[in-house]
C-alpha cells in the first residue's frame, strides 16, 4: 500500500469522478444518470481512502463506511423516483422529464 | 361668555356634518329644519356676544407646536370679525330660511343644505380666526363651498365647467396668499393675529402686501382674477345671494382690513389696492351696461362695488369699507333673492329681455327688488347704500391718499351702477307682460326678502357718520345725487324711446361697443387665447408625461433582463447539471488559485 503514491490515487480518484459527472451531464437514461452518480461517490471514497492511508488515520475508512451508506439509500430512493417516472412519463429519458420550466418554451 | 364663541363656529359645521352621514335618509322637512337651526343657533349666540361686547376676546385651544412655530386653533372677537360674524350669520340665516321653501322641489335638498351649513362654518373661521394658518383654512373652505355649489346642478356640463373656472381661477390668488403667509411666519416666528396686528411691518412689507392683494383680488372677484364671478352665475340663487355678493367674495376686503397695518407700511401696496378697486368698479359697471342675463349684472354689479370697498381700503378708509361691505350684503343678498323669485316665476329664463311687466303679477319680487335697486343706486337719504357709498367717496375725498381722478371714476361709477339698475328694473317689472308667472314665492321666501328690505334701507342709522361740515363735502353729496339720478334718468330715457335704442344699435361703433361690453371687455376671449390654449397644448404635448418615461424605461430594462434569465429555465436536469459542475469548477480554481 505504501508503494502507491498518494498522488496517484488523487489522481485517479479524480477522473473517475470526472468520467461520473460527464456521465450525468451527457447521459439521457436516466439509470445511467444515477450509476454516474454512484461512480462521482466511489471517486469520493477513493479520496478518503487514499488520505487515510496517508495521514495513518482511520477516520477516512470511517467515512468511506458513511459514504456506502449514503449511497444506498441515495440508490434506493433515485430507483424509486425512476420507477414513478417511467410509470408517469413512459419513458426514462432525462429530457422528456422537463415540465419544470415556462410554458410554451423549449 | 368668550366661550359662545365656540358655538358660532361650530353649530354650522355639527349641522353639516349631521347632513352628510344622516342627510340621505332624512325627510325633506328635517333636513331643511337641521340645516336652518344650526345657522339661528351661530346667529342667536353671535347677537348675544355682539350685545355684550366691550373688548377684544380670544380663546384658543393647542393645534400645531412644532420647532418655533405654534399655532393654536384659537377665535378672535374684535370690531372687525365682530361686524361679519353677525352679518354672515344673520344673512346666512336668513338666505337658509329662503332656501328651506325655494329649493324645496329640488333634488339634493339635505346635500346643498349640507354644503350651505359648511359654508357658514368655514366663513366664520375665516372671520374669527385668531390666526393666519386657520384663517386660510376657513378661506379655503369656503373656496371649496363655493366650487360644490356653483357645480350644484351638477348634471349641466355648463355648470360643471363654471364650478371648474371658479376653483382655478381663485387658487392662482391663493397662492399668492400661501407665499405671503410663509414670509409673514419666517419674519415674525408666528402666525397670531395679535402679533401681526401689533408688531412691527416686515422689511419687505411691500411685496408681502402685494402677495396678500394677490390672495385679496382672487377671492373677490377684482381685475385681473375676476372672471369667474359672472360665470359662478350658474349655481342656484341662494348660493348667488350668500356667497357671490353677500359673504365670500368680500372676504378679500376682510383680509386687507385685517392686515391693515402691513399695507399702511408700504404706500405703493396701498395704491395698488386703490388703483385695482378704481379700475374694477368702472369696468364692472360698463359690464353691467348690457348684459342679458339678470344674475349676470347683478355678478358685475359685485364685482363693481367690491371694487368700491377696495378704493375704500385703498385711501385708508378701514370703516367706510366695512360700513359699505355690511349694507352691501344685505341689498345684494335682497337683489339676488328677489331676482331668484322672478328666475323662478320665469320657468328658469335668465335673459331680461324676455321678461317683463312684472310689476303687477310679482308684486313682492318687484317691491323688494326696487328697493335692493334703490339701495345699489345710492338712491339719496332714504336707502343704506347711499350712506356707505357716500362715506367711501368723502373719505377717497378727504384723504391723503386719495387722488382726483379716484374720485372722479368713483363718482362715474356711481353713475354707471344707476343707470344699469334701472335699466334692469325698467326691463323686468315695466312694460308688457311676456310670459306667464309659472311659481310664486311661498311664505319664508317673502319673510327673508322683507327682512332683508328693512336691512337695506335702514342706513339711516348711518347718518350721524355722514358729517357735511365741510362746503366741498356738501359739494359732494349734491354732485353724486344728480349723478345718480342722471343715470336713472337716462336709462328711462334710453328705454322709453324705442328709436333711441334702435337707432344706438344702428350705428357700427355703437354696436361694436355694445358687443365689447357683454363679452365684459373680452377677458374671457384674452385668458382662452394666452394662457388656457397654450397650456392645454402643453398638456396635449406631454400626454405621455416625460418624468414618466423614466420609470417605464426601468420598468422595460427589469423586464428585458428576465426575459434573459428566463432562457436559462429550460426544465432539463441535464443542464442544471452542467451549471452546478461549472460552477464547482469555478470556485475551485478561485480557492486553487489564492
Amino acid at each position: 500500500m505504501n508503494n502507491v503514491p498518494v498522488i496517484h490515487a488523487l489522481i485517479f480518484a479524480g477522473a473517475l469522478f470526472a468520467i461520473g459527472a460527464l456521465g450525468v451531464i451527457v447521459r439521457r437514461n436516466l439509470v445511467f444518470v444515477l450509476m454516474s452518480i454512484e461512480l462521482m461517490l466511489i471517486a469520493a471514497s477513493v479520496a478518503f481512502i487514499a488520505a487515510a492511508a496517508k495521514w495513518n488515520q482511520a477516520d477516512g475508512q470511517v467515512f468511506y463506511i458513511f459514504i456506502v451508506v449514503t449511497a444506498a439509500a441515495e440508490v434506493a430512493v433515485g430507483l424509486s423516483l425512476l420507477l414513478r417516472i417511467h410509470h408517469t412519463f413512459k419513458s426514462v429519458d432525462s429530457d422528456d422529464v422537463s415540465l419544470l420550466r415556462e410554458e410554451g418554451e423549449r | 361668555m368668550s366661550e359662545l364663541l365656540w358655538i358660532v363656529a361650530l353649530a354650522p359645521f355639527i349641522g353639516a356634518f349631521t347632513l352628510a352621514i344622516f342627510g340621505a335618509s332624512m325627510p325633506k322637512k328635517i333636513a331643511g329644519a337641521v340645516g336652518c337651526t344650526s345657522v339661528g343657533i351661530s346667529w342667536v349666540c353671535a347677537v348675544i356676544l355682539g350685545l355684550n361686547y366691550t373688548q377684544p376676546q380670544e380663546v384658543s385651544i393647542g393645534w400645531i407646536n412644532v420647532s418655533w412655530l405654534q399655532v393654536d386653533i384659537g377665535l378672535r372677537l374684535d370690531t372687525l370679525s365682530l361686524a361679519w360674524m353677525e352679518v354672515v350669520t344673520l344673512v346666512g340665516l336668513l338666505i337658509h330660511l329662503y332656501a328651506s321653501q325655494s329649493m324645496y322641489d329640488e333634488d339634493g335638498y339635505s346635500r346643498f343644505f349640507c354644503y350651505m351649513n359648511l359654508f357658514v362654518g368655514s366663513m366664520l373661521t375665516l372671520a374669527l380666526a385668531s390666526n393666519l394658518l386657520l384663517l386660510y383654512l376657513g378661506w379655503e373652505g369656503v373656496g371649496l363651498c363655493s366650487y360644490l355649489l356653483i357645480g350644484f346642478w351638477y348634471k349641466g356640463v355648463v355648470n360643471c365647467d363654471s364650478a371648474r373656472k371658479a376653483f382655478i381661477v381663485t387658487r392662482i390668488g391663493d397662492t399668492a396668499l400661501a407665499i405671503a403667509l410663509f414670509i409673514l411666519a419666517w419674519h415674525y416666528r408666528t402666525l397670531g393675529m395679535q402679533a401681526i396686528i401689533n408688531g412691527a411691518p416686515p422689511v419687505a412689507a411691500t411685496l408681502v402686501a402685494l402677495l396678500i392683494l394677490g390672495g385679496a383680488v382672487g377671492k373677490s372677484a377684482q381685475i385681473p382674477l375676476h372672471t369667474w364671478l359672472p360665470d359662478a352665475m350658474a349655481g342656484p340663487s341662494p348660493v348667488s345671494a350668500l356667497i357671490h355678493a353677500a359673504t365670500m367674495v368680500t372676504a378679500g376686503v376682510y383680509l386687507i382690513a385685517r392686515l391693515g397695518n402691513l399695507f399702511l407700511a408700504s404706500p405703493a401696496a396701498m395704491l395698488a389696492v386703490a388703483v385695482v378697486g378704481t379700475v374694477t368698479l368702472l369696468y364692472a359697471g360698463l359690464s353691467a351696461l348690457t348684459q342679458r342675463d339678470i344674475k349676470r349684472v347683478l355678478a358685475y354689479s359685485t364685482i363693481s362695488q367690491i371694487g368700491y370697498m377696495f378704493l375704500a381700503l385703498g385711501v385708508g378708509a378701514w370703516n367706510a369699507a366695512v360700513f359699505h361691505f355690511v349694507t352691501h350684503a344685505f341689498f345684494k343678498a335682497l337683489l339676488f333673492l328677489s331676482a331668484g323669485v322672478v328666475v323662478d316665476a320665469q320657468n328658469h329664463e335668465h335673459d331680461i329681455f324676455k321678461m317683463g311687466g312684472l310689476r303687477r303679477a310679482l308684486p313682492v319680487a318687484f317691491w323688494t327688488f326696487m328697493i335692493g335697486a334703490a339701495s345699489l343706486c345710492a338712491l339719496p337719504f332714504i336707502t343704506a347704500g347711499f350712506y356707505s357709498k357716500e362715506a367711501i367717496l368723502g373719505a377717497v375725498h378727504t384723504s391723503q391718499a386719495g387722488a382726483g381722478w379716484m374720485l372722479a371714476c368713483g363718482l362715474i361709477g356711481s353713475l354707471l351702477t344707476a343707470a344699469y339698475t334701472s335699466r334692469t328694473v325698467l326691463v323686468v317689472f315695466f312694460g308688457e307682460q311676456k310670459m306667464e308667472v309659472s311659481k310664486r314665492p311661498g311664505g319664508l321666501v317673502v319673510f327673508a326678502l322683507v327682512v332683508l328690505s328693512v336691512l337695506s334701507i335702514i342706513g339711516f342709522v348711518g347718518w350721524p357718520k355722514l358729517h357735511l361740515g365741510e362746503s366741498s363735502e356738501q359739494m359732494l353729496v349734491v354732485v353724486s345725487t344728480v349723478l345718480v339720478l342722471c343715470g336713472i334718468g337716462s336709462a328711462y330715457v334710453y328705454f322709453s324711446r324705442r328709436q333711441l335704442s334702435e337707432a344706438f344699435a344702428a350705428w357700427p361703433f355703437g354696436n361694436a361697443l355694445h358687443r365689447l361690453s357683454l363679452s365684459g371687455f373680452g377677458f374671457d376671449w384674452l385668458y382662452q387665447r394666452t394662457i388656457v390654449n397654450p397650456l392645454k397644448a402643453i398638456a396635449h404635448a406631454n400626454r405621455r408625461d416625460i418624468i414618466d418615461a423614466f420609470y417605464t424605461g426601468l420598468a422595460g430594462a427589469a423586464r428585458a433582463g428576465e426575459s434573459l434569465c428566463k432562457l436559462m429555465q429550460t426544465g432539463r436536469v441535464r443542464n442544471y447539471a452542467a451549471g452546478l459542475v461549472f460552477g464547482a469548477i469555478i470556485i475551485a480554481y478561485i480557492v486553487a488559485v489564492r
